[in-house]
């Protein structure tokens, strides 16, 4: 599904990822978690393709180089991030934008596109997972929503365009313990043996919801140690600095090894 | 969101528009009647002569050029552009008539099938739409429609030159009452050698039962156009006006300098739009219309209404004020503006509001999209003056910029002169988000149609207040206009 070799990232010449390595199968759910700083955001902004970072290394995404596709290319792929500071379009209706996104999709893929009536019932049996109702439908795309509800509306978007592969950046940040369970369910729903999942986080907090097959720590660019979800609760114990130190000087490979 | 014709609704057939270039660019075989190059008091005489003008009205207009020759052209609005020769220019150019026309059907099969290339079937719009028409080519109307059904309301609404014909004391009384002859260098100009425009007179308590409407073409080569348009409603009256243009494509600069006059007496609203789509020149800045306009209400009576909404997308140079009066009591003026500049236009826009009477209240709301090369200014003024005891202005001006080579500035000037007005200024200027146009991106909706979509949307609350089919016209606009500017 996804495969990252060697990612080196760097803007204006400061290097932000260092030689990242990981590779995800379908269906799994991994974690990537990391003090502030990481590079953990980084790696998003890199694998959804924002312009701006001097690149190097490979990421190959179902068979094919990522790197080279734009970054609707890649949404057309099936390759989706929820963002960390979901960004407000005044005046763009938060219904209309959805529509447009996924008929965007379906016409990249060849598909037939949606007329509005199919869109409104497809949306509405969405917005249960996340527990939205119409009028945020009818509001401008996340002008005036709340934090917890620009993560709930970043989530019903992925339950409408049904990516392959979900990037989850910071999903629970600035939720509280409602809204993220809100938030955790729905994506928890969204679990499929075709769709994979790398979330993102400095809590292990979100890991109690939802569960990953393996948790990736990242440190100043790189992946410093791999496990299975109880490393979570270790790092929750320790903090990611005793993981530093422990780990120094040997490089993980682990998020390959399979 | 209700209506399909709000941002949200930019369709298909709008995408396809945008891979068009300026589509009005043609130009009419029609046979013109032209009078030489170049301006002095023979040429106003004999436009006044054509016109069969009565002798006052020549007087005004040889005071205006007498005027004329002591001022020169303005320089402090913030655009560039060469000098403009004003003995080079062709003053009258109407398209010759086979006849006086009487009805639809005997206007011109030529003109006729202009106006259906430009989307304005005359004949359709007639039976169809309910909007009455008046079209202009190159300054002279060639045609008014549903002229019969709005006699029976009481509703004037023809050419200037036949209200000069048939309604000289309405004309008389209120010609130069909102933009005296001597206001500006443009309106000066436009007083000296105006040839047509449109007249409106809505009745005491009569609501225009349609959209009245002019459709402007300046059609003819190295003509100036000098309409003017004098809208009068009286006591509690309403009507609603719609003003669109269009120019063909040439290498050389042609000049719109009009004069919009309406007068709204106690409790009068007045709501007039514009969909202003004149030729913009090339990628190079070669040709385009410098459009110099001065539009003013003057809202005289108690609880009077003046709202002027304006998308400007074309026009090489624009120059325009559209202001509002606040005489009267309670009176309310509003500015609602969409203006882009790409390619390498410049626009130096923006609205007066004057307030004279007391709880007066006025609202500007001014979107300006840069893209290109091109410059956009606001500039406007609120002034409150000592009578307007409770005065109360909003201002919001938000700029949106596209690519590194456009500009966007704003000069507001505000003079408050009673301690009970209230000023509020808001002001921004936003680079096209990156962020947006990522976040629109990753979802799968490509470049071009993103920015189309942010910028429909940032120009929302301006287009709400078009009616339908222009808000439509509006956004179609605003894709063509933007296509390349991406990137």
């Amino acid at each position: 599904m996804l495969k990252i070799e060697e990612l080196h990232a760097s803007i204006e010449d400061k290097e932000i990822l260092r030689g990242v390595n990981l590779q995800l199968k379908p269906g799994e759910v991994h974690a990537i978690m990391g003090p502030n700083g990481s590079g953990k955001s980084t790696l998003a902004s890199v694998l959804i393709g924002r312009e701006g970072y001097q690149v190097s290394g490979s990421v190959t995404y179902e068979g094919q180089d990522l790197l080279t596709l734009s970054p609707e290319e890649r949404a057309a792929a099936g390759v989706f991030l929820a963002f960390q500071h979901p960004v407000e379009i005044p005046g763009v209706g938060n219904m209309y934008f959805m529509r447009t996104a996924l008929n965007s999709l379906r016409r990249q893929r060849g598909e037939e596109e949606l007329d509005p009536v199919d869109f409104l019932a497809l949306a509405q049996e969405k917005m249960k997972l996340v527990e939205m109702d119409q009028t945020f439908m009818n509001r401008s795309v996340n002008e005036g929503f709340s934090g917890g509800e620009k993560k709930r509306n970043e989530i019903l978007q992925m339950a409408i365009l049904e990516p392959k592969l979900a990037i989850l950046d910071e999903t629970d940040s600035g939720l509280d313990i409602d809204a993220l369970r809100v938030v955790a369910s729905g994506v928890n729903a969204l679990r499929s043996e075709g769709r994979s999942m790398l979330v993102i986080t400095h809590h292990q907090r979100l890991l109690d919801y939802i569960v990953p097959d393996q948790v990736h720590v990242m440190t100043a660019g790189r992946i410093v140690r791999s496990g299975g979800k109880d490393l979570a609760v270790e790092l929750e114990a320790h903090g990611y600095t005793g993981t530093q130190e422990a780990d120094a000087g040997r490089l993980s490979t682990a998020g390959i090894s399979r | 969101m209700s209506a399909p014709t709000t941002s949200t609704g930019i369709s298909d057939e709008v995408r396809a528009l945008a891979n068009q270039e300026y589509q009005y660019g043609f130009v009419t075989d029609l046979e013109t009647d032209v009078a030489p190059r170049g301006l002095n008091e023979d040429i106003i005489r004999l436009i006044s002569s054509k016109k069969n003008e009565p002798d006052w009205l020549l007087e005004w207009r040889l005071r205006a050029y007498r005027n004329w020759t002591t001022l020169t052209a303005p320089t402090w609005q913030h655009v560039t552009y060469g000098p403009v020769d004003y003995q080079d220019i062709i003053y009258y150019a109407a398209p010759k008539p086979k006849k006086r026309v009487e009805s639809m059907d005997e206007v011109d099969p030529e003109l006729r099938e202009m106006f259906d290339k430009l989307g304005i079937s005359l004949g359709e719009q007639e039976r169809l739409s309910g909007v009455a028409v008046d079209a202009i080519v190159d300054s002279v109307s060639v045609a008014t429609t549903f002229k019969d059904k709005l006699a029976e309301v009481g509703v004037i609404f023809c050419s200037f030159s036949e209200a000069v014909q048939e309604h000289p004391d309405l004309v008389r009384q209120y010609l130069g009452s909102v933009v005296p002859y001597n206001d500006n260098f443009f309106a000066c100009l436009n007083a000296a050698v105006f040839t047509d425009g449109s007249f409106c007179y809505i009745p005491k308590g009569v609501r225009c039962p349609m959209e009245l409407s002019t459709y402007f073409r300046i059609n003819a080569a190295d003509t100036g156009q000098f309409e003017r348009t004098l809208i009068i409603a009286e006591e509690g009256a309403y009507v609603s006006y719609l003003e669109g243009c269009t120019a063909p494509v040439r290498d050389t600069n042609q000049l719109h300098a009009a004069v919009v006059e309406l007068v709204a007496l106690d409790d009068a609203q007045i709501k007039y739009s514009t969909v202003q789509n004149w030729y913009p020149g090339d990628a190079d800045g070669n040709g385009g219309v410098y459009n110099f306009v001065t539009k003013r209400g003057m809202a005289s009576g108690r609880n009077a209404k003046i709202s002027w909404t304006q998308v400007e997308t074309g026009s090489s140079i624009t120059w325009k004020y559209p202001g509002v009066v606040l005489k009267g009591n309670n009176s309310v003026g509003e500015f609602y503006s969409v203006a882009l500049t790409a390619r390498r236009q410049q626009a130096d826009t923006g609205s007066k509001m004057v307030h004279i009477g007391k709880n007066t209240k006025s609202t500007i709301i001014s979107k300006a999209i840069s893209a290109g090369h091109g410059q956009n200014t606001y500039r406007g003024l609120v002034d409150m003056r000592h009578s307007a005891v409770g005065a109360r202005n909003f201002t919001q001006c938000d700029s949106l910029l596209i690519g590194k080579d456009s500009g966007a500035h704003t000069l507001p000037y505000i003079e408050v002169k009673n301690q009970t007005g209230q000023v509020e200024h808001e002001a921004s200027t936003s680079k096209i988000g990156e962020e947006q146009l990522l976040y629109c991106r990753q979802r799968g909706i490509p470049e071009e149609e993103a920015v189309s979509m942010i910028v429909n949307g940032f120009c929302r609350e301006v287009f709400k207040m078009l009616p339908m089919e222009f808000a439509v016209e509006a956004q179609k606009l605003l894709t063509v206009s933007l296509e390349g500017s991406v990137g």
